[in-house]
């Protein structure tokens, strides 16, 4: 974007620095063209660049199940649940970029390795269960994270959570709606939902992120407003709301260690498994290679797309990216 | 968007003999989109923004301004709006979904 010449004469006031602070002491929203340190443009870029690739490579696990989902009902939901995804990764590189950074590099990022994407796409969906548990764990998750987030410090970011948050409702309920189906089904129905709930439920606590104590980003970035709830915090409301649930459905959750302590107010749980989690971060999960492997794939393979798209506004007079360049 | 839809019919560029036209988008507070407020004629970026300041934030209305020449505005056309903006798909909503009171917010 320009910058225009005309600029107010200001006098002596507070550094950029000083000012940067100032709105961030007062809960105000960074904007784009304000001043801000380097490192929290870099913090910004890595955190919703991450955010993006996740809701992108996340369309894998469940574009998994569309051509074989149950009913036609179920596979119109499945379809405009992931053309959502595909839509949030879309605000949120969009939000990126206004940092200064383009999406072809974000790309590039990602294709290389460079920027991750959330741990929980890296495992498989082996039945249709697991469409259930994910839009009710994953998304449940994801909702508790993205509701704190709407209150993050920069104002794209914020923006695209609230816009995110709204359409994301259904995605949890679509979810649960599929897990009560089979919950109150036959035998197999009910096998196979806790099976998936057994598989869905550690790594849906994982994906908040490691422990509070060893979260390294954590301390900044709740100075800085991008975070405003801990991992643990964020944790704690997820499993205190989907307990219930669980219950209601008359499901197990597979932790033995799960009991409601009075004194707190909440529910205890067992010790999350972090070398499993570190492990699938470092690449080593059950699909890591395969969805990236996929997305590098797509993008190649759409490249005679986009070089006949500029092609094609090239011709056009006055029309498209010819008229600009 | 509906006045800069309408618009486009008749003005996208610059009046003749006149200055051209800019789009102004103010911004209310930190933390809001820029937001369309209307337009101003002027022979230049600088002095549109100068015109939009003056013309649509007297009142401290904004704390941020864009204006962009109409002309490069691209708007979709009045007449396609059934097609382009049919209906939502009920099961994009969450009322799609029949969740007992008793599951607690979902």
């Amino acid at each position: 974007m320009e910058q225009s010449t005309f600029t107010t004469a200001t006098t002596d006031g507070p550094t950029p620095a000083e000012r940067f602070d100032q709105l961030i002491a007062a809960g105000e929203k960074i904007e784009p063209r304000d001043w801000m340190p380097e490192a929290y443009r870099r913090t910004m870029i890595r955190q919703i660049a991450q955010h993006a690739h996740s809701e992108v490579i996340g369309q894998q696990p469940e574009g998994n199940w569309i051509t074989r989902a149950p009913s036609l009902r179920r596979k119109a939901i499945l379809v405009a649940k992931v053309q959502d995804e595909a839509g949030h990764g879309l605000y949120l590189y969009s939000a990126c970029e206004t940092l200064g950074i383009s999406r072809d590099e974000l790309n590039e990022l990602l294709h290389q390795g460079r920027q991750k994407y959330s741990s929980i796409f890296n495992y498989p969906t082996l039945s249709w269960a697991d469409v259930g548990a994910i839009g009710w764990l994953v998304d449940g998750a994801a909702i508790a994270n993205q509701v704190a987030l709407t209150r993050t410090s920069y104002g794209p970011y914020a923006r695209a959570m609230v816009r995110i948050c709204k359409e994301e409702s259904f995605h949890q309920r679509q979810g649960f709606e599929i897990m009560m189906t089979l919950a109150r089904g036959s035998e197999a129905q009910r096998d196979m939902a806790q099976d998936a709930l057994n598989r869905w439920w550690w790594p849906s606590l994982a994906m908040l992120g490691p422990p509070d104590e060893q979260s390294t980003h954590t301390e900044q970035s709740m100075q800085w407003g991008i975070k405003v709830e801990t991992n643990d915090e964020i944790r704690q409301k997820f499993v205190d709301q989907t307990v219930p649930q669980a219950q209601f459905l008359g499901l197990t959750l597979p932790d033995p260690a799960l009991a409601w302590n009075e004194e707190r107010g909440h529910w205890d749980f067992g010790e999350i498994d972090w070398d499993a989690f570190w492990e699938v971060v470092r690449g080593n999960g059950p699909c890591n290679r395969e969805r990236l492997a996929h997305k590098v794939k797509a993008w190649e393979d759409g490249a005679w797309v986009r070089e006949a798209a500029l092609a094609h506004a090239a011709k056009q007079d006055g029309r498209g990216l010819a008229a600009t360049a | 968007m509906n006045d800069l839809n309408d618009r486009t019919t008749t003005t996208t560029a610059a009046p003749v003999g006149g200055y051209p036209l800019w789009e102004v988008f103010v911004r209310a507070r930190r933390g809001l989109n820029h937001v369309h407020a209307g337009s101003v004629h002027a022979p230049d970026a600088d002095t549109a923004l100068q015109h939009a300041r003056d013309v649509y934030t007297r009142r401290a209305e904004g704390v941020s301004v864009w204006v962009v020449p109409s002309a490069a505005i691209v708007a979709s056309d009045p007449d396609a709006r059934d097609d382009w903006f049919e209906g939502s798909k009920p099961y994009r909503h969450p009322t799609f979904y029949t969740i007992p009171d008793e599951v607690g917010h979902l």
